[in-house]
């Protein structure tokens, strides 16, 4: 398979996609705050694929504080961790823990680090960090459904630069072999990693075809269009097969100044640039 | 060893549906009989270790007990960071079943030795490390490890072992060592593979006048320290022996809890491989008698070490 998305959208009214925007103003608003009061990087890693986490947990996902550990939840798996303040503050908005814990993030004794621990907050299924666990990870959950008759779905996001690992790449045979189907890979393709052009590094395009070759159904959407999120992984879901949404993604996307501006995987905001990037996001506090 | 293994974890699985095996694509009919009764519960992860670690512990973490079993060179070596992640940082209960530990595959050259894993494998928070001695050893281990599942690397050797032990050990507890014989000058402390021939090496000891202790350390992780505040009490030397590297090894590990003792009345000799790749081509005894581990090596060196002082 190798579908183009539909953008017909005649279930969900434009109301509720606007609803999810003013979602992601406020996690990208989060996020940029975090980066400039802790001095961590990573920032426009994090803001690539904020479309996507917030489409996940306010329309897809079955997952909530009431049955974070029910044994039938969805699970979610963060592979690129470097991202990991935008799952928290996805987390924080739906409720998993208080938007307090923020006051200290990164700090001596906080229980946000950097990079998740593991069941450091309620809503973390696994510590990530170092790139190319995230997929065989959920390639174990998925499987552990099967075997267990336990339906649930699990969907992994991953880097661009991670796919780079030859892990990642072990999981990609394995899954299909099994008939995983209730395994989603996304791939935050926002073009950038660590040093240089992802398609430069590496020969990782077509990326599509690569997956589809290994035995996946896949889908190539642009990942900051709710309406193509909304149905590439409703396309995911009646899936056979283990399925990969390949996002064409921006690293920085929603602040002009940092979108595909790769010194922003390490650059910190000053206090200006924060106050600059909430008036561009059209938020006023958190 | 690893008949034993198989014919354990087969009986185990059939009355626990949450077990999993994964094989790194060997044992070739090994598995036949697990397969026959638990053939969804079998998962062939080719030859590709580090996302056979790493499922497994997405497996644990989804209520299954996963055992991943694989050539102990690979399964250690090449999916080490895994390991340290995705098991020992996650506290994820899989055991991991080394085959053909220390000189096993001799003939196969350094690529299929292991002599380093214990070091490796012993410094990860939460890991336990079993190096089992006999095929009964292996079984007792196997089912202690599912008594109460955690992190766990069980070195095993490969076919045809005889065992050691008389009859299966019914009261076997992970950090709990067993005491084969009692003497008095001389204790030896095997781990793992090493068992028989320090059992054989015991008995010519005593051919020479010299009474010893046999103790099969099966787990070197955690270490049973009471035990062997009684061991160096009770002996004037003491003789670990592993077919590992003397570096980081089980002598390693008790000559660092002997450093903080103030009294030890024994002294300690540490047996194993030396700090190099083994170039020599040979089976396992042949590599065993470079190395000094063979019964003739082992028993010079105890002589001497016992003459020198």
């Amino acid at each position: 398979m190798n579908s183009r998305t539909s953008t017909d959208d005649t279930d969900t009214a434009q109301a509720d996609f606007d609803s999810l925007a003013i979602a992601a103003a406020r996690i990208r608003g989060r996020v940029i705050k975090l980066s400039h009061q802790a001095r961590t990087p990573h920032l426009g890693s994090s803001l690539s694929f904020v479309e996507l986490l917030v489409y996940l947990y306010w329309n897809f996902l079955k997952i909530s504080p009431e049955i974070a550990k029910d044994p039938a939840r969805d699970r979610f798996v963060l592979s690129k961790g470097h991202g990991i303040t935008t799952l928290y503050a996805v987390l924080a908005e739906r409720g998993f823990f208080s938007p307090e814990l923020f006051e200290d993030y990164a700090q001596a004794g906080s229980p946000l680090p950097e990079h998740p621990s593991p069941r450091c907050v309620p809503g973390i299924e696994a510590a990530t960090g170092s790139l190319g666990h995230g997929l065989s990870v959920a390639t174990g959950i998925a499987l552990a459904s099967k075997m267990n008759v336990i339906p649930y779905g699990v969907v992994t996001l991953l880097s661009d630069g991670e796919c780079n690992e030859g892990s990642t790449w072990e999981a990609a045979l394995l899954a299909p072999a099994h008939n995983l189907n209730n395994l989603v890979a996304i791939v935050d393709f926002n073009k950038w990693q660590a040093t240089g052009r992802s398609s430069e590094v590496t020969a990782l395009e077509p990326l599509e075809e690569k997956f589809e070759s290994f035995g996946w159904n896949s889908i190539r959407i642009d990942g900051h269009d709710f309406r193509q999120i909304k149905s590439g992984l409703a396309t995911a879901k009646k899936s056979d097969k283990p399925f990969a949404i390949i996002a064409d993604t921006v690293k920085g996307k929603g602040i002009k100044m940092m979108e595909d501006d790769n010194n922003w995987h390490y650059r910190i905001p000053s206090k200006e640039e924060v106050d600059s990037a909430f008036e561009e996001l059209g938020i006023n506090s958190l | 060893m690893r008949n034993a293994f198989a014919d354990e974890i087969t009986q185990i699985a059939k009355s626990d549906p949450s077990v999993v095996l994964l094989s790194g694509d060997i044992g070739n009919r090994l598995f036949d009989k697990y397969k026959e009764s638990n053939p969804e519960r079998f998962v062939n992860c080719g030859v590709a270790e580090a996302n056979m670690v790493t499922m497994s512990s997405g497996l644990a973490m989804s209520g299954m007990k996963p055992v991943a079993y694989t050539i102990a060179s690979f399964l250690i070596y090449r999916a080490y960071e895994q390991i340290r992640v995705d098991l020992s940082y996650h506290d994820a209960a899989v055991l991991l079943v080394g085959v053909g530990g220390g000189l096993s595959y001799a003939s196969n050259g350094s690529t299929h030795h292991t002599l380093e894993d214990i070091a490796l494998m012993r410094s990860l928070p939460n890991m336990q490390v079993i190096c089992a001695g006999d095929p009964l050893e292996v079984r007792a281990a196997t089912k202690a490890f599912f008594n109460d599942p955690k992190p766990t690397y069980l070195r095993i050797g490969k076919k045809g072992e005889a065992p050691v032990h008389q009859k299966a050990i019914d009261d076997f507890e992970i950090g709990k060592s067993i005491c084969l014989k009692r003497g008095q000058s001389v204790a030896l402390l095997a781990t793992g593979n090493m068992l028989p021939n320090c059992s054989s090496v015991s008995d010519e000891l005593e051919g020479h006048g010299i009474s010893s202790s046999l103790y099969s350390f099966h787990t070197v992780k955690p270490l049973e320290k009471e035990c062997l505040e009684e061991i160096f009490a009770g002996h004037e030397y003491v003789i670990t022996v592993e077919e590992h590297g003397r570096l980081g090894g089980f002598g390693s590990a008790v000559a660092e809890w002997l450093a903080s003792q103030k009294q030890p009345r024994a002294r300690l000799l540490t047996l194993g491989t030396p700090d190099k790749f083994l170039l020599y081509t040979g089976n396992q005894e042949e590599a065993r008698k470079k190395c000094g581990l063979d019964k003739a090596g082992l028993l010079e060196q105890i002589t001497d070490f016992i003459g020198s002082t």
